[in-house]
């Protein structure tokens, strides 16, 4: 387990090295989408319109942040869970998203999607929001802004700590964690 | 017979939707630290500091612990011998959840329709309220603001007596096994049983009330709970899913009689910020 750097919009390179269980503290642009945004999101890949920002090299996070204060940046933000966007995730890998950031397990389609198109599943800390909206520097809603919390929010953050669940390989954290740590029975 | 204002009841659930989101109940943050003490996976316990770390800034900055402040869950208990003044009881309720939402800054989470619209009310009425009326000329409000997250990974099971304890137990720690990582462990379990469809749902909701570490009255069910929290343990999915040895703080059991052809279990999972507080008035 090593600690990486990561700087968006990511690359193939930038993904080669990296292995499930590492750590990253990701900087640069990414996107905030959740349910509502991401069935409107496909919905305009398959009518063949353009989206509200490029996806090319993108990395998403699932979250839908509390209202910030006045003068706040970013009030609290951790993670949704991720397996509500499954169905939805394997489109945009195929349309360049490199990085999705949630908690919990990803669908097998979506593991072999990153796979495929070379894309990373990242672990936010679920329930660890007010800590998590310290590494958030600039936050604008983007699109969408009648969806309240599930609006597209471009936000600018400074190493953000995440865990590599999903690599490019295929390597899956929550399978090697969960069998390191099983034991039958009651003892 | 007593007079209370409701804008008293709407004062005080405004202060708790606040205070709720900010604030752990004590059994909650102690077994959180018992959990980092005991976990053996250096990754587990990395989240666990995460998250204990997170409970500081939380209090520090008067932030919510997290973002999803939650479905406004409120048990009222209403003595009899009150006579309730001033306008509704349940609008004086959603009242108190508009203002603390918006003064508090959480997140508006509720939307009007459940498939069709699904548009945000944006201030996260209306809450969810279960009414009882007791003996006494009090007004208890036990507040508990509920992420979606977990209660996704909830379920209702209607079993049959042959079913038997070990069925009751089995269906438990799949429940918990099927959830993994999703509803953000280590989880409280509040498992309900008997009643009917609608009240073994009930139950389990209000066994997570219940203090952590306080043991069931129920010998035979105290010893249950002890065996499921050590098999949901062994599981391996730990903090956050990433595997380790602390999966759940707790598991709460609370039964009420049923009909001979049935045994109704629900499974209530609550994620690691339990956030209850009550209210007398």
């Amino acid at each position: 387990m090593k600690t990486v750097e990561l700087i968006t919009p990511l690359d193939e390179a930038q993904l080669a090295g990296l292995e499930a269980g590492d750590k990253v503290l990701l900087s640069g642009e990414i996107y905030t989408a959740r349910d509502a945004a991401h069935k409107r999101l496909v919905a305009l890949i398959e009518e063949g319109k353009e989206l509200p920002f490029d996806l090319r090299g993108a990395v998403i996070y699932y979250v839908g942040p509390a209202p910030a204060r006045p003068g706040q940046v970013m009030n609290s933000a951790g993670p949704t869970t991720s397996y509500r966007m499954d169905v939805f995730t394997p489109l945009l890998l195929e349309h360049g998203l490199k990085g999705t950031i949630g908690k919990g397990p990803r669908s097998m389609k979506v593991r072999e999607s990153m796979v495929k198109n070379g894309g990373i599943y990242l672990a936010a800390v679920g329930g660890a929001a007010a800590g998590i909206a310290s590494a958030v520097r600039k936050a604008e809603v983007i699109a969408y802004e009648d969806l309240g919390p599930e609006a597209i929010r471009r936000l600018v953050v400074e190493r953000m700590p995440l865990f590599v669940v999903n690599d490019i390989r295929g390597n899956d954290l929550f399978e090697l964690g969960v069998a390191e740590y099983r034991r039958e029975g009651t003892n | 017979m007593r007079e209370l204002d409701v804008a008293r009841i709407t004062e005080a659930v405004r202060e708790l939707s606040i205070e709720t989101n900010i604030y752990l109940p004590d059994d909650v943050k102690n077994a959180l630290r018992e959990a980092l003490d005991r976990e053996e996976s250096p990754l587990g316990r990395e989240i666990l500091q995460v998250i204990l770390e997170n409970l500081d800034i939380a209090e520090r900055e008067k932030m919510p612990i997290c973002q999803d402040t939650g479905v406004a869950i409120v048990f009222l208990e209403v003595g009899q011998d009150v006579h309730l003044t001033g306008g509704d009881l349940e609008g004086a309720i959603n009242e108190g959840v508009r203002q603390g939402y918006s003064e508090g800054y959480l997140r508006k989470s509720m939307v009007d329709d459940p498939v069709m619209r699904r548009k945000n009310t944006t201030d996260n009425t209306p809450a969810i309220i279960y009414t009882r009326i007791v003996p006494g000329d009090r007004v208890k409000i036990t507040f508990a603001p509920k992420g979606g997250g977990a209660e996704n990974m909830s379920e209702v099971r209607m079993m049959t007596a042959a079913d038997g304890i070990e069925g009751v137990k089995d269906f438990v720690v799949d429940r918990v096994a099927r959830s993994g990582g999703n509803p953000c462990p280590p989880i409280v379990v509040g498992v309900g049983i008997g009643g009917s469809f609608e009240r073994c749902a009930m139950l389990a909701k209000e066994a997570l009330m219940r203090p952590i570490g306080e043991s069931n009255p129920d010998p035979e069910y105290d010893s249950v709970e002890k065996e499921l929290l050590k098999r949901i343990n062994n599981l391996g999915i730990g903090p956050q899913g990433l595997g380790g040895r602390t999966t759940a703080l707790a598991v709460h059991i609370r039964t009420v009689p049923c009909h001979i052809a049935s045994m109704p279990v629900a499974v209530n999972v609550q994620c690691h910020a339990s956030r209850h507080a009550e209210r007398t008035l």
